[in-house]
């Protein structure tokens, strides 16, 4: 590699870091924001036009902050583990391609840091890492509430995973890629979420799970658990719990989008020397959607509880997944084996499995169901 | 099959939890587009209404000068934190300051002790004591909290002089 790769490289590294921290400090002042207008409040307002620079104020603010260990504390994981919350956050988006190729100094630069050949996998291992961060914090605390915390979400976070690799599966199985890149350019007709919506449904209510935000943030029930395993973190490792949970917030829409909504494809009507922003605001714009539909559901839902998140997850959301699996499977491979097109053989038993896969989806429903004595038991 | 409790009520007809969920999101995002009540405090000052009584005390005065009070120490009396200090005296026949026998030779108000709850204005027999409505009593020291006659005699400045209202600005 010459000079100028490795400038690309460290370039591209830089510009995803300082854009992933703008993108939590800018989304942390909508999410209040968004939140204040939904409540008629007014939200932040002083800090900055519009309090836009709020996140930036309560930054300095924890950086000055005392940093307090407990005495109870097992103090090498105690201070590992606000690093391993928000490390696998940012290494996360390292496969999300954030725009179209772009040519610098005469060479193809795909705007991705790394286009692994299994990215998708990637994706799931860093999620699965940040689930670390949580128990560790909540065991080396040495307090009950953030143990507490700490043992629900770690449940909770690596019970839905299983229902979101199963999304992610279904949509491997469509694209026939691991590689970010790929799913995106097979995207090029029809963005996954039209053939893919019961994954990209499942997907979503799963990511909300994972990265711990309501209705299921149970991890930090502030009525229940003070606030769960950051409990007795303070100062600046409080600030990297909260950054991290940001980012895992802002990394897992960038999926989201990539998998399902297309990535950075859109209609961009300029040519020339700014045609490679077009498909970056379109990405931008497309995780400030998915972002909107975050907040508006924490705006709206009230809290589960907790042996209900547990029924919710293993009874309905992973048999789910499996099933869409199963279909997706049909989908396949019916129409390349009896005949494709409108009323083909295939076609017709593709999508009469997909029936029969929801007719079983409802009895299986009906057996699992909470029956009249159990409920509010 | 299904036992579900039936009734003619659509309010209470049970919902299917996709529908309540969708409805519950539908009705949240329109309140985004009602309009908040915020008051920018500091910055934009709403004048409360003409009669609201929510700030400081006033001792009033007669048309013709004298003081109201006649020194009773009811407000004393009535003060449930103890925050009025009332001292009377006599008047001088030749130059009175109330109307009556008696007036408040001193009398001073603790603003770290008063609760505002209005208990002294409903005790004091001659309508001296009343409340205004300049809310913006910050203080620097201790001293600074406790209102004198003097003070109490002035008209409370308008909203928004306080210098320690003007810090936030």
């Amino acid at each position: 590699m010459s000079a100028i790769d490795w400038t690309i490289m460290v370039g591209k590294v830089v510009i995803v870091f300082a854009g992933l921290l703008i993108s939590v400090m800018l989304y942390i002042w909508m999410e209040r924001k968004v939140i204040a207008d939904m409540q008629t409040r007014a939200g932040p307002m002083r800090a900055g036009p519009r309090g836009v620079l709020i996140t930036l104020a309560d930054g300095i603010k924890l950086f000055f902050k005392e940093g307090i260990t407990p005495t109870n504390a097992d103090r090498p994981v105690y201070q590992i583990a606000p690093a391993i919350a928000m490390i696998p956050a940012f290494l996360a988006f390292a496969v999300v391609p954030f725009g179209a190729p772009v040519y610098i100094f005469g060479r193809i630069v795909p705007l991705q840091l790394a286009d692994l050949d299994i990215g998708v996998l990637w994706v799931l291992a860093m999620t699965s890492i940040g689930v670390y961060a949580v128990v560790l914090a909540g065991w080396s605390s040495g307090s009950n509430y953030p143990l507490l915390g700490g043992v629900r979400s770690t449940a909770q976070m690596i019970s839905y995973e299983v229902a979101m690799s199963l999304a992610l599966v279904a949509v491997i199985m469509f694209s026939g890629h691991l590689r970010m890149s790929e799913i995106v350019s097979q995207q090029g007709r029809v963005w996954n979420v039209i053939p893919q919506f019961p994954a990209f449904l499942l997907f979503l209510i799963c990511a909300l799970a994972e990265v711990n935000r309501p209705p299921f943030d149970l991890a930090e029930a502030e009525t229940e658990l003070v606030a769960g395993f950051h409990t007795e973190y303070s100062g600046i490792k409080f600030a990297l719990f909260y950054l991290g949970e940001y980012v895992n917030t802002v990394t897992i829409c960038a999926i989201a989008v990539t998998l399902f909504l297309g990535g950075w494809r859109g209609w961009w009507p300029f040519d020339g020397a700014w045609a490679w922003l077009g498909p970056v605001l379109w990405f931008v714009l497309k995780v400030t959607a998915i972002v909107y539909v975050m907040i508006l559901i924490r705006g709206t839902l009230p809290r589960m509880r907790y042996d209900r998140l547990m029924n919710f997850g293993w009874k309905y959301l992973i048999p789910l997944g499996l099933f869409w699996v199963l279909a997706t499977g049909a989908i396949i491979v019916l129409p390349d084996r009896y005949g494709g097109g409108f009323l083909g053989r295939g076609t017709i038993m593709a999508l009469g499995s997909i029936i029969a896969v929801f007719l079983v989806m409802g009895l299986v429903k009906q057996a699992l169901g909470t029956r009249k004595d159990e409920v509010d038991a | 099959m299904s036992d579900e409790p039936t009734t003619s009520d659509p309010e209470r007809r049970p919902v299917t939890p996709w529908w309540a969920i969708t409805k519950g999101l539908a009705t949240v995002f329109k309140q985004t587009f009602r309009r908040d009540n915020t008051e920018q405090y500091p910055k934009e000052i709403v004048e409360p209404p003409p009669r609201a009584h929510t700030g400081r005390h006033r001792l009033n005065r007669h048309e013709n000068g004298l003081e109201k009070c006649i020194g009773c120490e009811l407000c004393a009396y009535a003060c449930p934190a103890d925050a009025i200090w009332v001292e009377g005296e006599d008047n001088d026949p030749a130059d009175p300051v109330s109307p009556g026998e008696r007036h408040a030779k001193d009398y001073q108000i603790n603003y770290l002790r008063c609760i505002m709850c209005g208990l002294c204005v409903e005790a004091c027999p001659t309508r001296a004591l009343t409340l205004t409505s300049s809310y913006e009593m910050a203080f620097t020291s201790r001293e600074d909290a406790i209102f004198t006659k003097e003070q109490l005699l002035e008209p409370p400045p308008p909203l928004g002089t306080d210098a320690v209202a003007k810090e936030g600005r």
